[in-house]
């Protein structure tokens, strides 16, 4: 169709100016792509959280303890599937620089409520036999160039002192959005430590993870759990694993909020440059848009050719910058592996940036379009030559 | 002696002024005049006397403030601005001093521009448009772009443009007013031909008297008022 290709040539009839504008918003489009996979990033534990797990944990807050002798009881209520147990170990691997989460768990059971870490049966079987031993993630292992059967040593904060730890698998993602960062060693190593050095602090928990038998069971379970322990010394809080992952995001909430905003701010001034350059293009052709008026073009022609010329140079941007999210991102999450295990460009973020095309498209459109529809044919005839 | 030939275009008491901001500014005074069919009408007159208005006004491209213009017996001045876009497709062919060409495309493609708005099917405007170019002796130009072809080029393609529908009249607004002697010698040329050979009505806007001497019949506009009676183009 003829007014398709007028349409066409007309976006890049000024390299230059049309050049300029589609870098502007691929640079536009590639921001907001990071911005909104950091958000992502950010929610990526409660996005991979599953319904049918629970957290267990002190009601005061998650820094204090449970005692282990809950396990025994939490097992018994009615719609629990199976217990597991833990602790956030918060240990450093040579320097503090060298961050990544560290917890001591129940292996057997843990394990088998995250199905979601996949590890071999021969490693599991060794993880199992080892009270010592460790299982690290593959991104973790690769970071490190730990390998099966080296001794690794973590400086205890929480726990003094030097933990030595043997590792016995290197657990896979079950998909691209599993954390393969985290480092798990027998919450037994841990507990036998306590018990000579600090008896005190033996036979304690940090959290209890709760396999529950259906989802829809989830509810019920936790007021079960909490209702147990209620006028205990130490009361508990149970939620599902979401919620509880949720929790911590609520803490640095104002940081995504920013971080949301600064993406749509990114957005609407992109907006303002296409406008401009679209108003800048149709002044130049508005003689063009009189001649196809004379012609007997209707208004619905020329408005439709002005927002297509609109759209063109912005998905043009747009494709550009979303190629180039890729990579962009990848290069991101890498530098930045220890804060956002999970950096990947979610298909909501495409989505999203084709929306955001679509509508700088059409906002930069309506004013340029409104003027070449009412201005006169003679007017408009009047200013070429 | 011939019988006189039936009017294409009756204007009736024709009056157009400009606003600027409060002040009116009168530019057409009572015009009546009649256009009879197969005419080659010159409008001439000193710049700001009204030519192009009224050649705007009998096109369908502005409207009057009071009186009737009937082209082929349609009352365009009672026709809403859908309709008279749909009229100046089907009715009218329009060469201007500055060509008008679409840049961004060919010359094939700009005169096929005006058959979009037909039924006809992406062969038949093909053919018409390559059939158009032929008669202003540009079809080794059919791929072209206005830019690299000479002004008289462009307009011979504007020319093109404006007949490739067949319409009822054609108005031309100064068409030679950027062209030099030569070339516009071949427009006026081709302008004669298509008025004597194919029986075209042409209303040309002009203040060049040697592109007026090409016209049958003769009007003088000054300051928006018309001499009262066609002259036999005594240039």
């Amino acid at each position: 169709m003829l007014q398709l290709k007028i349409l066409f040539r007309n976006a890049f009839h000024n390299k230059l100016r049309s050049g300029l504008t589609i870098l502007g918003i691929t640079v536009a489009v590639l921001a907001f792509g990071l911005l909104r996979t950091v958000i992502g990033a950010w929610y990526s534990g409660v996005e991979a959280a599953s319904a049918s797990r629970l957290v267990t944990r002190n009601a005061i807050s998650i820094i204090f303890p449970l005692p282990i002798a809950y396990n025994e009881k939490i097992r018994q209520i009615e719609g629990v599937k199976l217990v597991s147990y833990g602790n956030w170990f918060g240990g450093i691997y040579i320097d503090e620089k060298n961050f990544f989460p560290n917890f001591c768990v129940e292996p057997r059971t843990y394990m088998t409520i995250y199905p979601e870490f996949v590890l071999s049966p021969p490693e599991q079987k060794a993880f199992f036999a080892d009270r010592k031993g460790f299982v690290a993630g593959r991104k973790l292992a690769a970071r490190f160039g730990w390998k099966i059967g080296d001794q690794v040593t973590l400086k205890g904060t929480i726990f003094p002192g030097n933990w030595d730890f043997v590792m016995r698998g290197i657990y896979r993602g079950r998909d691209k959005t599993i954390d393969e960062t985290q480092f798990f060693f027998h919450w037994d190593y841990l507990n036998e430590t306590m018990k000579r050095f600090s008896p005190g602090r033996a036979d304690q928990v940090g959290f209890y993870m709760i396999a529950v038998k259906r989802p829809d069971l989830a509810p019920d379970v936790a007021l079960s759990v909490d209702k147990a322990f209620k006028n205990s010394l130490a009361e508990t809080l149970t939620e599902t694993e979401k919620a509880f992952n949720q929790g911590f995001i609520a803490m640095s909430g104002a940081i995504v909020t920013a971080i949301q905003m600064v993406s749509f701010v990114v957005i609407l001034i992109i907006m303002a440059v296409v406008a401009n350059t679209m108003a800048m293009t149709t002044r130049e052709r508005i003689g063009d848009y009189a001649i196809m008026k004379t012609l007997g073009f209707g208004g619905g022609s020329i408005a439709a050719m002005i927002f297509g010329e609109s759209l063109v140079i912005a998905l043009t941007g747009c494709l550009a910058g979303m190629i180039l999210t890729f990579p962009a991102a990848k290069a991101f999450g890498h530098t930045l592996s220890t804060y956002f295990p999970i950096f990947l460009v979610s298909a909501q973020t495409l989505w999203l940036d084709l929306i955001a095309a679509f509508l700088i498209a059409f906002f930069a459109a309506i004013i340029p379009a409104r003027h070449a529809i009412r201005v006169g044919i003679a007017e408009g005839l009047r200013r070429i030559g | 002696m011939a019988e006189p030939k039936p009017s294409i275009v009756e204007i009736r008491n024709i009056f157009k002024s400009y606003h600027r901001e409060s002040l009116a500014v009168p530019v057409l005074h009572d015009i009546t005049f009649d256009i009879a069919e197969g005419e080659f009408l010159a409008l001439m007159g000193p710049s700001g006397s009204g030519k192009t208005t009224l050649l705007n006004l009998l096109a369908g491209i502005d409207h009057a403030d009071s009186g009737t213009i009937r082209v082929g017996g349609v009352d365009i001045t009672a026709l809403s601005e859908t309709e008279l876009a749909h009229w100046r497709a089907n009715n009218v062919g329009f060469i201007f001093q500055f060509y008008n060409l679409i840049p961004v495309l060919k010359a094939v493609e700009n005169v096929e521009l005006p058959l979009h708005l037909t039924a006809l099917s992406r062969r038949e405007r093909r053919e018409h448009a390559e059939t158009a170019l032929r008669m202003v002796s540009l079809e080794h130009r059919m791929d072209h772009y206005p830019k690299e072809m000479s002004g008289g080029e462009q307009q011979r393609v504007a020319i093109a443009r404006a007949i490739v529908t067949d319409p009822t009249i054609l108005v031309a607004d100064e068409p030679t007013g950027d062209l030099d002697r030569v070339s516009a010698e071949e427009i006026l040329a081709m302008m004669e031909r298509l008025n004597a050979e194919m029986g075209k009505t042409i209303v040309m806007v002009t203040h060049d008297p040697r592109a007026a001497q090409r016209a049958k019949v003769l009007r003088l506009l000054d300051k928006g008022y018309m001499n009262d009676a066609p002259a036999q183009n005594p240039l």
